[in-house]
């Protein structure tokens, strides 16, 4: 039972953390079409800047995490507007090889403004401190991870589904051409579902940093992670992308704790599986 | 430009370099080794049209398996060629029969994962593979009993570059026999072709085997050649520079691949020579610059040009 509940617990923060990250990319490659291998790349230079600004500035850990985010945010509209709009038209080889290119650049300029040792987010004590959960001790941080993710599930919900650029996001993805004729400007709202992206990549990035350590070649060693959230939740679906995050952390956090030798094994054999029974996702969506 | 000059000055290229560089010879053996793991790409994804970003898994394979049959069982390179070549098919056509029902980035997604399974199979069986040290200890009997392995590399670049005409010369014959045009066929349109009667299926799961064969030989040569397998071999990187120089040469054309190959091995090797920590930089900007401003590759460029003096005369 504590087995089980253990689980559970680092399971879903994992989970969490891996929802924060992917949903962007489920986003961008669902409504933009762009298969954008650089996604990890975000969430890569927003751990960057909440090291410099808390390592290096001493800033305290919310201040550095906010600046974190609106500075990887900063940096991603000028990105779509000269790099991502020119390739939204490309077939899906040349927009993989674009976004390895971008990634590639992204990671050469991490190494030379902070090296490529681990870039570490200082936490303040209160996230340090641990609370009992009867079965077990938990540092608050997890909790913080898991209340993160589910904030991020009802503001997305709610920015979706009860918002005018909800709305309006949703026609565009349908049907970009009618949506356009309807007078929206299809321009800026995917500049503004990037940008979002991107800063979320940003968000679970530094939140995530404990669990999936920060360095320069960050995107390259969890892009295939993040891609396997999307594929498996069903692309350009956000309720696919939480079922798909929760159930890979799960699945992953069970497999080392059951079978350690073999988890990484399992959990790929089992993804290899699920795509060769549903090869468009968990939930497809329907336009 | 008729079809034998490309691969005949390339050859001749080859053969110049060896004697311009001799000091360099590993390093051009390398690129020899990559040229024959981009044609195989090229035959999957250039010719076939499956976008694969996996690749390295039968060159892991391939090597692990030369590696492995040299320590254990035989040390003749030509065989352990052979047992490569089959360990690679045998891997692309069990992971093809799967990998090739889904389309797009889930295709892309799902050979990934091979290659990532085959990384962490290699990296756990320890006792077989060595692990994250690498298989070492292959020691190579002489090439067909008469060429001994050298330390300055000499039989080691003759070898190698024997295989890759030997695999060039196989592709352009499989290329433009019935075989090769249904491929084109099923990538200019898989529907048209499913139409008149063609199994579309299992095309791509052949041509995905042979592409796999080929790779297992490249992954087998640089086994032979340094004596050594890591685990990089089964590596994303690998993977996606290979994909990287097939594009840069220009898909769907033979000696694009080796051109392609050879342009992004020395570009590299100067930017690694220049600032080992950043040639990441120039690569980027390398692959960022051949997307936007080269799509089709070098091979279109004489192209461009021809098409660019037409315009001044008139045509």
């Amino acid at each position: 039972m504590t087995l089980f509940l253990n689980i559970l617990v680092d399971g879903v923060a994992y989970g969490m953390i891996l929802f924060m990250i992917s949903v962007g990319l489920s986003v961008t490659m669902g409504l933009m079409r762009v298969v954008n291998l650089a996604h990890g790349g975000f969430a890569l230079l927003g751990g960057t800047f909440a090291h410099w600004f808390a390592a290096d500035l001493g800033l305290p850990f919310w201040p550095a995490l906010a600046l974190a985010i609106a500075a990887t945010v900063a940096l991603s509209v000028p990105l779509e507007r000269v790099i991502y709009r020119r390739i939204y038209g490309f077939t899906d080889l040349q927009q993989v090889l674009a976004t390895i290119g971008l990634t590639f650049l992204m990671i050469a300029s991490v190494n030379l403004w902070q090296g490529s040792s681990l870039l570490s987010v200082p936490l303040p004590e209160g996230l340090k401190a641990s609370v009992d959960l009867g079965f077990r001790t938990l540092p608050v941080h997890r909790l913080l991870v898991i209340a993160g993710g589910l904030a991020v599930v009802l503001g997305l919900w709610l920015l979706l589904e009860r918002t005018r650029f909800g709305i309006r996001l949703r026609a565009a993805v349908d049907n970009r051409g009618a949506a356009s004729a309807h007078g929206i400007d299809t321009d800026r709202i995917f500049m503004a579902a990037f940008a979002l992206g991107a800063g979320l990549a940003a968000f679970g990035g530094v939140l995530g940093a404990e669990i999936l350590p920060i360095d320069a070649y960050y995107p390259l060693r969890y892009m295939v992670l993040f891609l396997i959230v999307v594929a498996v939740g069903g692309m350009g679906s956000i309720a696919g992308s939480f079922l798909a995050a929760i159930g890979l952390g799960l699945l992953e956090t069970a497999a080392r704790y059951l079978a350690p030798d073999f988890a990484t094994i399992t959990f790929f054999a089992l993804v290899i599986a699920l795509l060769a029974l549903r090869p468009n996702g968990l939930i497809v969506r329907t336009s | 430009m008729k079809s034998w000059i490309p691969p005949l000055a390339l050859l001749a290229l080859a053969v110049a370099l060896h004697f311009a560089l001799p000091y360099n010879l590993a390093f051009l053996t390398r690129i020899l080794i990559m040229a024959v793991l981009v044609l195989s790409l090229d035959l999957v994804l250039g010719f076939a049209g499956i976008a694969t970003l996996g690749q390295a898994a039968f060159y892991g394979a391939g090597a692990y398996a030369a590696g492995l049959f040299a320590i254990h069982a035989w040390a003749d390179p030509i065989a352990g060629l052979l047992v490569a070549g089959v360990a690679g098919a045998a891997l692309a056509f069990i992971s093809g029969l799967i990998v090739l029902r889904a389309h797009g980035l889930t295709l892309i997604m799902l050979t990934i994962a091979v290659a990532a399974i085959c990384h962490e199979v290699a990296n756990k069986a320890r006792d077989l593979t060595g692990g994250a040290d690498g298989l070492r200890g292959i020691r190579m009997e002489p090439v067909l009993g008469l060429f001994e392995f050298d330390f300055v590399g000499q039989t080691g670049f003759w070898y190698a570059l024997a295989v890759l005409a030997t695999v060039f010369a196989f592709l352009t014959l499989l290329t433009r026999a019935p075989f090769g045009l249904s491929l084109r066929g099923i990538h200019e349109s898989p529907e048209r072709m499913a139409a008149i009667g063609t199994s579309v299926y299992w095309r791509r799961v052949a041509a995905y085997t042979i592409g796999g064969a080929i790779a297992g030989i490249a992954g087998a040569l640089s086994a032979q050649v340094t004596q050594l397998v890591s685990l990089e071999s089964f590596s994303f990187t690998l993977s996606a520079e290979a994909l990287i120089m097939l594009i840069l040469g220009g898909t769907g054309r033979l000696y694009g691949a080796v051109l392609g190959t050879l342009v992004f091995m020395f570009v590299h090797h100067w930017a690694a020579a220049n600032d080992p920590f950043n040639w990441l930089f120039v690569i980027g900007a390398l692959v960022l610059a051949v997307v936007f401003f080269l799509p089709r590759g070098l091979v279109a460029v004489p192209t461009a040009l021809k098409r660019l003096g037409g315009r001044d005369a008139g045509t």
